[in-house]
């Protein structure tokens, strides 16, 4: 019986038979329809993902006419991080000019909201700077990371601290206490950044300390949205739900923990976000197909709910992709193409 | 280059190399969706849909209207300036161009 290489979700590789890739890519289709309550992937949609798993190519494409825009968290930071010397607006020309970027976000090292307000009038040069030697849209981004508004990076009591020894309550007013000033600080910084002439502002990452973090964002979005009709707020989630970490916090009257893609991005719709990333995590114990099986029936959903454009996040262990630093050419492509050609995104 | 290259190659629009960034302006400036942002650049560019990710006929048309190239010249509009006539072409607002504007004296427009 013939035999196809892939890889589990860490990477590693594995050959496996077209019945085992297709009994996946069901299973994890069904997993993603059982949580989210959804549809999940039809027939044809199962045969195009055993098509792209069983084509012996290393790299696949999207068919000419299909391609979509591409945009970047961190993308900055990539470049140091990996050692090369170059400065922020020196990396934002290597994208543009060498690595085919459709868009690209300047950003500090330090990827918070709360450290840039200290140093913004630093920040906003540089992207002036930067915008007078760049051709492509340039956000400027940042995470929203509520966790470093609690002791001892912040001043609310650490919610990690209060649940443990049962003070339900105390938890859940330092989360709401930390939502205010983060609201603030992303308010801020984002004003900053647009009237130095940002095309767009980039909240990554949000909900990544759970629905606070998520809730904190989407009134943040509210508020640049009021300020500035015109701006581009992308909002792209941490994980593919929203974690109840206080679980009763709620946004326009919509309980905001255990919310699915599909239904996150109306809340972000609602806030007045321009363009929504939602994310799908990667199982590391399960094959490729499983996963990407699985995160093509969560985008499939948001996509046919939003009405505006949709990028869900496709880095290191999200949408498809394996957890691991290298991520491999193989999956990636097979994940790009998939995830492009059946949830028809708008970008990624 | 697994992540960034792979995703541009495999599924990306390829930014100025073809007509990727204007593509994203629509999405940007007008919250259009993939389709729509797509026929808006095609119609301006009084090209077909199809023809927004060669980089051949793009580099074409972008020098013709002055609007960045990958490649560029002695004497072709760059950076800033091809951002004016991206704007100017879309019929949109880019932010750093009504910025350089307002920094302009009346005297200097």
């Amino acid at each position: 019986m013939s035999t196809y290489f892939s890889r589990m979700g860490d990477g590693s590789a594995i050959e496996v038979t077209a019945e085992e890739i297709k009994a996946d890519l069901i299973e994890g289709s069904e997993d993603a329809a059982d949580r989210g309550n959804i549809p999940p992937l039809s027939k044809e949609e199962y045969q195009h993902l055993l098509d792209i798993f069983t084509t012996r190519a290393k790299f696949v494409s999207v068919e000419p006419g299909n391609e979509v825009i591409l945009t970047y968290d961190a993308g900055t930071l990539k470049i140091r991080r990996v050692g090369v010397n170059a400065d922020r607006t020196l990396a934002l020309q290597i994208y543009e000019k060498l690595l085919g970027a459709d868009t690209m976000e300047l950003s500090h090292v330090d990827y918070s909201y709360k450290p840039v307000k200290a140093i913004v009038g630093f920040e906003q040069p540089v992207l002036e700077q930067a915008l007078l030697s760049t051709h492509v849209p340039l956000f400027y981004g940042a995470q929203p990371n509520l966790g470093l508004y609690s002791q001892p990076d912040g001043p609310f009591p650490n919610p990690a601290e209060l649940l443990p020894k049962g003070d339900i309550k105390g938890a859940q007013a330092s989360y709401e206490a930390s939502v205010e000033d983060l609201v603030q600080d992303i308010v801020y910084i984002a004003e900053c950044m647009i009237e130095s002439g940002a095309d767009g502002i980039n909240l990554d990452t949000t909900g990544a300390a759970g629905d606070a973090d998520f809730q904190a964002s989407l009134l943040a979005a509210e508020q640049i949205r009021a300020k500035y009709p015109e701006a581009c707020i992308e909002l792209g989630m941490a994980g593919e739900f929203v974690l109840g970490m206080h679980s009763e916090l709620t946004y326009q009257g919509e309980r905001l923990a255990g919310m699915y893609p599909h239904r996150q991005v109306k809340m972000a719709e609602a806030a007045g976000a321009s363009i929504f990333g939602p994310v799908a995590n990667t199982n590391t114990s399960r094959s490729a197909a499983w996963n990407l099986a699985r995160t093509a029936t969560f985008m499939k959903a948001c996509c046919e709910a939003a009405s505006i454009p949709v990028h869900p996040n496709m880095g290191m262990g999200v949408g498809g992709v394996t957890v691991n630093d290298h991520p491999p050419v193989d999956i990636v492509s097979r994940s790009s193409k998939a995830m492009t050609e059946i949830c028809r995104l708008d970008g990624l | 280059m697994g992540m960034a290259i792979t995703h541009a190659i495999a599924s990306g629009m390829g930014g100025m190399r073809a007509a990727g960034d204007l593509v994203a302006r629509m999405q940007i400036a007008r919250g259009m969706k993939i389709d729509e942002a797509k026929a808006h650049v095609a119609g301006k560019l009084k090209c077909s849909v199809s023809d927004l990710t060669d980089p051949i006929l793009m580099n074409e048309a972008r020098d013709e209207l002055g609007l960045g190239l990958l490649h560029p010249y002695g004497g072709s509009p760059k950076c800033m300036e091809a951002k004016f006539n991206i704007a100017e072409l879309l019929e949109i607002d880019v932010n750093c161009v009504q910025r350089f504007r307002s920094h302009l004296s009346a005297s200097n427009l």
